[in-house]
């Protein structure tokens, strides 16, 4: 049984990522787009605390809300006036879009619907379930080497980020 | 009244389907990629989710989604550079107006 502060909490931050998302990718201005956006990876930052995974939540928080969001306005604002007119953003193949996005949505919902194994622990009893993570804890997966740790991903992410930015700047500077 | 998995499912799913719209309808560069930006965070949300409800002893999922999330900073950073670039060259970021190549 579930507490009624926790029910509260789902509907309404279900609502507003369904809401958003649904703007996000139906609204005509491209600066409002992304604003939509970022109420869609708050809401998911919500879910992220109500499930127990702090730490997740505050890397979303501060990746994608803060830095990708920042990205995203800035390349608005180098590419877009930010006048009424020449902001808007058209749609085309509206009927393609529908039917991919209808179809995969009722499948996959059909799918959700008759896998009994979805309906079967409460979000109270899986908290209790699982100790709660701490620091020491996500510190020993990233820098670990045994098994269920992750040091080898973690340094071929680094060189990720030192190539994504060599290669952003690379791709962006003027001849 | 309990929270169960499919609880957290639905919205994901809604969040897919949106960002699948968006991927196909959309002209403008940027709106794609925030499309993009949609359907990766229904997957992560997908992966924490499971974790939660089906393991709760392993902490698996959240190490996946904050490596998704990683990647995706990475993968938008260079993006919008090409993005920019594309604006340089031809001065807007519709895709019906891209068809030409250098040569």
């Amino acid at each position: 049984m579930d507490s009624v502060g926790n029910i509260i909490v789902y509907f309404v931050v279900a609502i507003v990522m369904v809401v958003f998302s649904f703007k996000a990718v139906t609204t005509g201005k491209i600066l409002r787009a992304a604003t939509y956006l970022l109420f869609v990876l708050l809401g998911t930052a919500v879910f992220y605390f109500q499930l127990g995974y702090q730490f997740l939540g505050a890397v979303q928080i501060a990746v994608y809300a803060g830095g990708i969001m920042v990205l995203f306005v800035f390349a608005i604002l180098l590419t877009h006036r930010p006048d009424d007119s020449s902001g808007r953003i058209g749609s085309h193949r509206r009927q393609i879009g529908l039917t991919l996005s209808g179809v995969s949505a009722v499948l996959l919902l059909l799918a959700l619907f008759y896998m009994p194994v979805l309906n079967g622990v409460s979000l109270a009893e899986s908290l209790q379930a699982g100790n709660e993570i701490t620091m020491h804890e996500i510190g020993e997966v990233f820098t670990g080497s045994g098994r269920f740790q992750y040091l080898l991903p973690f340094e071929a992410i680094s060189v990720l980020l030192l190539a994504c930015i060599i290669g952003g700047v690379t791709v962006a500077r003027k001849n | 009244m309990d929270l169960s998995m499919l609880w957290y499912l639905v919205p994901s799913v809604v969040m897919l389907a949106c960002g699948i719209y968006g991927f196909v309808t959309r002209k403008n560069l940027i709106a794609i990629l925030i499309s993009l930006e949609l359907m990766l965070n229904s997957a992560d949300l997908n992966f924490i989710v499971f974790n939660r409800f089906l393991f709760p002893g392993s902490m698996d999922g959240m190490v996946f989604t904050l490596f998704a999330i990683a990647i995706a900073a990475a993968e938008t950073a260079i993006a919008i550079a090409l993005i920019i670039n594309i604006y340089r060259a031809i001065g807007n970021t519709d895709i019906t107006e891209i068809n030409k190549m250098k040569f």
